[in-house]
């Protein structure tokens, strides 16, 4: 057997990337929320809020280390298996990932520290501060990743020299076109994502009756971001393939399942569609509406693949597929929190025992969402690393061979196979156990440090 | 002309390579004398010196390894794929050292397949860091700008032999890590570890100064000849010295003197290598300015890492400061 050090190497970044995308996705949203928390507490003194916050620190705990873990193997990717890609393309990007290592992680990794152990050690303020500093730092990191790889999909402020990409003006490269669109839209379902686990929970502890109020503060406090969050998401996408269809049309081609260009277009629905024969099988299609959605026109045109030569086209089944679940998560979340302001507004939202049975059901909705997203962005960008410039099967190392990939893979395999089951369990256990009330005893250490810290904070926290 | 900021950037990354090994080699240090702990809350407390910190402690790597990509990139693209599998391995095993700290506190059940991964973990995450240094020393086969040799090029008698020599070294920072932050019965204990990678980190030492002239002939001639040899000779005598006084420390009752003496080794390691290799950074085939990333990038990142490195020394230095003094049980939050 034939075995492709490319398609090996790409089935190995999807493998690392789609696990490692899950935790940003819950923790970006999650450092957010504690930094709330702590904000409410410090300023308010309520013990409700210490107790939330405790509560969902120690699951972020939990999420940041394996977010951590699985990240560090993210940039050493680019040198073991493409290292083609990297010496074309570092002098433009190196700086956006340096930068996020330097504004971001260690920002994070610091305070993390504090944020975790050093609630006795430090003043209430600079406890708070933390928090702060973690939210702020996981923030910089979407900022820089997003940059760089917004910079993959639409290229400009470089110019080429020897095959080699050199940067022209560093406001282009960062600020390239579909730059501000990923970011918003990354943010928001990151945000999201997390809304929909802290309701979820919440309405889980809330039907075992336990901390009644932590409960229903969690359900309620979800509930009013995600009014806001799921229509401003579902304009954003919008905007997004407004963007990407300017941008990047074949993509666009892809998603909407269109081989050939006719005007006006049908929305297809569903279908199956084959790459070798250029046509939708089985294709459910409702007539001009995909005009209108993406030229907001009865009759406007769009290409087709086939305007583009065969080596140029990007594969149709995953996005097009991944881009359905996508929009469809969308229309189910919305739908969700339509209810749940509706029955909120009416004064039955604790009674309704069935909503509070959906919420945790919806709960993970926001993963798959942001996991079958990027699907849709990545194989719509195929076959190329830097859009239009650089091909995949180019980027690779030239010295691995098949067999040297399909070992590490298979690793990669074993290990995140062991490790994120038993992370998610972890997480699960912690939110089983509730918010702890004998956590809640926030008596402040003079803002020195306590004669014996360690012994203190350990005594300070009952055992597990 | 602009100016070169290649010097700049050696200086830099160099600084953070060396934290990196100082630091994280502390804390996988301790992970590989975590194992010999005398007992249960011996390990805990073992444990506990590391936990604030070590995220922070391999924050370096990341800066270090996008630090060389940024400022050395054809560096980055030739040397990381020739150590595909010590790469890999070292990140695997800083996977299950990484999640440990996690999961150990929370599962009875689990916790000594965990307490195993934490100290395993660190062990071979140390060596494949002293195969990739082995590695670099005996330098690679390149083509143009790519690595030509095969994915396991790396493996050599010297390579495994830096491994080892590796885990003693960090072994010794641990130890002396462990001598500051514990005290009693475990402290004891401690500096008996120390004694006994100190004696490896020696021999290893010699026999490095010994092998890597003997194996290469530039190497040689960089030492050996006149007038070279009148500068570099403090090199050795003073590793001499740091060695012999950090025999002393580690039996005295000295607290903190054994980790510095152990830092003071490492860093004249660090000069040793740096004297044979310069100025190449691909050894034996481009030097730093042919591995440059162009004056835009390095400028452009100059910027800001010459404003944000003083800050994160700041908050780094906080952070332990928060968490000083010696460690008297287990650090937990859960
Ligand atoms: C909670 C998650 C979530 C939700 C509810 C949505 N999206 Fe999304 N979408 C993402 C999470 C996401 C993402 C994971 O964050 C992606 C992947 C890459 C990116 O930039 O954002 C994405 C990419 C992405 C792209 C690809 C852009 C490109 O690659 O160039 C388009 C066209 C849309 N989205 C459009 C939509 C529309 C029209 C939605 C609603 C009707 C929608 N998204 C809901
Ligand atoms: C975080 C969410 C991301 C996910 C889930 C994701 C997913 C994917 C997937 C599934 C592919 C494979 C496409 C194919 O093989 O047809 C891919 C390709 C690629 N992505 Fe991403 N990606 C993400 C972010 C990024 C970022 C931030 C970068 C760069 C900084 C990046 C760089 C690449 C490169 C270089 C490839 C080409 C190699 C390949 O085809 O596998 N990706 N990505
Ligand atoms: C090519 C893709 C990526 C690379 C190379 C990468 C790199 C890394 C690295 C090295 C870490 C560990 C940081 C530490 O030591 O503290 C990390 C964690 C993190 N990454 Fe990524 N990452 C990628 C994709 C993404 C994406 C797409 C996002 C968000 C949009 C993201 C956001 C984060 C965040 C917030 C953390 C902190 C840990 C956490 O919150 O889970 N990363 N990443």
């Amino acid at each position: 057997m034939h075995l492709d050090p490319v398609l090996l190497s790409r089935l190995q970044w999807s493998w690392v990337i789609a696990w490692h995308i899950l935790l940003p996705a819950f923790t970006v949203g999650l450092a957010s929320y504690i930094a709330v928390l702590e904000g409410l507490y410090f300023f308010t003194g309520r013990e409700l809020w210490f107790r939330i916050s405790g509560y969902w620190t120690k699951i972020f705990a939990v999420s940041f280390g394996m977010g951590v873990v699985s990240g560090i193997i993210m940039p050493f990717q680019f040198g073991t298996n493409w290292s083609r890609f990297t010496d074309a393309t570092a002098d433009v990007l190196s700086p956006l990932m340096a930068y996020e290592g330097l504004m971001a992680f260690f920002l994070e990794a610091s305070f993390l520290g504090v944020l975790l152990f050093g609630r006795r050690l430090v003043p209430s303020w600079a406890h708070f501060l933390a928090a702060l500093m973690v939210a702020f730092g996981t923030l910089l990191s979407s900022f820089w990743i997003l940059a760089t790889n917004s910079w993959m999909q639409t290229p400009q402020g470089y110019h080429i020299v020897n095959g080699r990409f050199e940067p022209v003006d560093w406001i282009a490269v960062i600020f390239n076109p579909s730059f501000p669109y990923r970011l918003l839209h990354n943010v928001t379902a990151f945000y999201i994502t997390t809304a929909f686990v802290v309701m979820g929970v919440g309405a889980w502890l809330l039907r075992r009756e336990r901390a009644t109020e932590d409960a229903r503060m969690m359900i309620l406090m979800a509930l009013d971001l995600l009014i806001i969050l799921v229509p401003l998401q579902i304009f954003l996408g919008d905007q997004h393939g407004l963007n990407t269809l300017e941008y990047q049309p074949a993509k666009v081609a892809a998603i909407e399942g269109r081989y050939d260009t006719v005007s006006p277009m049908p929305l297809t629905l569903f279908g199956i569609p084959d790459d070798k024969a250029a046509v939708m099988r089985n294709a459910i299609e409702i007539p001009d509406l995909g005009s209108l959605i993406l030229t907001h026109s009865w009759n406007g045109t769009i290409k087709g693949l086939k305007e583009w030569p065969a080596d140029q086209r990007p594969p149709v089944g995953p996005p097009f597929f991944a881009f359905r679940v996508m929009v469809g998560i969308a229309f189910i979340m919305l739908f969700v929190v339509v209810v749940g302001e509706i029955l909120r507004v009416r004064g039955r939202l604790w009674e309704a025992a069935w909503f509070l049975r959906l919420c945790p059901l919806v709960a993970p909705l926001g993963f798959v969402a942001v996991v079958a997203g990027w699907v849709t962005t990545e194989v719509g960008r195929q076959p190329w690393t830097v859009y239009g410039l650089l091909r995949t099967a180019d980027s690779v190392s030239p010295s691995l061979t098949g067999t040297d990939v399909a070992i590490s893979l298979a690793l990669y395999i074993v290990v995140y196979l062991i490790m994120f089951p038993t992370g998610i369990g972890f997480m699960a256990g912690l939110v089983r156990r509730g918010p702890q009330p004998q956590e809640s005893r926030p008596e402040l250490v003079e803002s020195g440090r306590p004669r014996r810290p360690f012994e203190d904070a350990a005594r300070a926290v009952p055992d597990s | 002309m602009v100016l070169d900021l290649v010097p700049l950037w050696t200086a830099l990354l160099a600084l953070a390579v060396f934290y990196y090994v100082v630091f994280d080699g502390f804390d996988l240090g301790v992970g590989l004398l975590y194992g010999f702990a005398p007992n249960e809350a011996g390990q805990a407390i073992v444990m506990s010196s590391v936990v604030p910190v070590w995220d922070g402690n391999e924050t370096w790597l990341v800066f270090g390894g996008l630090g060389l990509l940024a400022a050395f990139p054809l560096a980055f693209a030739i040397i990381i794929p020739a150590v595909y599998f010590p790469i890999l391995i070292m990140l695997l095993a800083l996977v299950f050292r990484g999640v440990a700290f996690e999961f150990r506190f929370k599962h009875q059940g689990l916790r000594r397949f965990w307490d195993r991964a934490f100290a395993v973990g660190s062990a071979v995450a140390t060596f494949a860091q002293g195969v990739v240094l082995g590695a670099f020393i005996q330098g690679f086969k390149v083509d143009g700008r790519h690595f030509a040799g095969t994915s396991f090029d790396w493996v050599t008698p010297f390579a495994l032999f830096t491994g080892v020599a590796l885990m003693f070294g960090y072994g010794l920072l641990g130890a002396g890590w462990l001598v500051l932050k514990t005290e009693g019965e475990l402290q004891d204990w401690a500096r008996r570890a120390g004694r006994l990678c100190l004696i490896a980190v020696v021999i290893a030492i010699f026999a490095v100064s010994i092998w890597t002239p003997l194996a290469n002939g530039d190497i040689a001639r960089r030492w050996f000849s006149w007038p070279n040899i009148g500068f570099f000779s403090p090199v050795p005598i003073i590793t001499a010295l740091l060695a012999v006084a950090e025999w002393y420390a580690l039996n005295r009752r000295q607290e903190l003197t054994p980790f510095l003496g152990a830092i003071g080794l490492f860093l004249m390691s660090f000069i040793g290598i740096v004297i044979s290799l310069w100025p190449m950074i691909v050894p034996f085939h481009y030097t730093l300015w042919q591995a440059a990333s162009s004056g835009s990038t390095q400028a452009f990142l100059l910027i800001g890492t010459l404003f944000l490195l003083p800050i994160i020394l700041m908050y780094t230095a906080w952070s332990y400061w928060v968490f000083r003094g010696k460690v008297r049980g287990d650090v937990r939050y859960h």
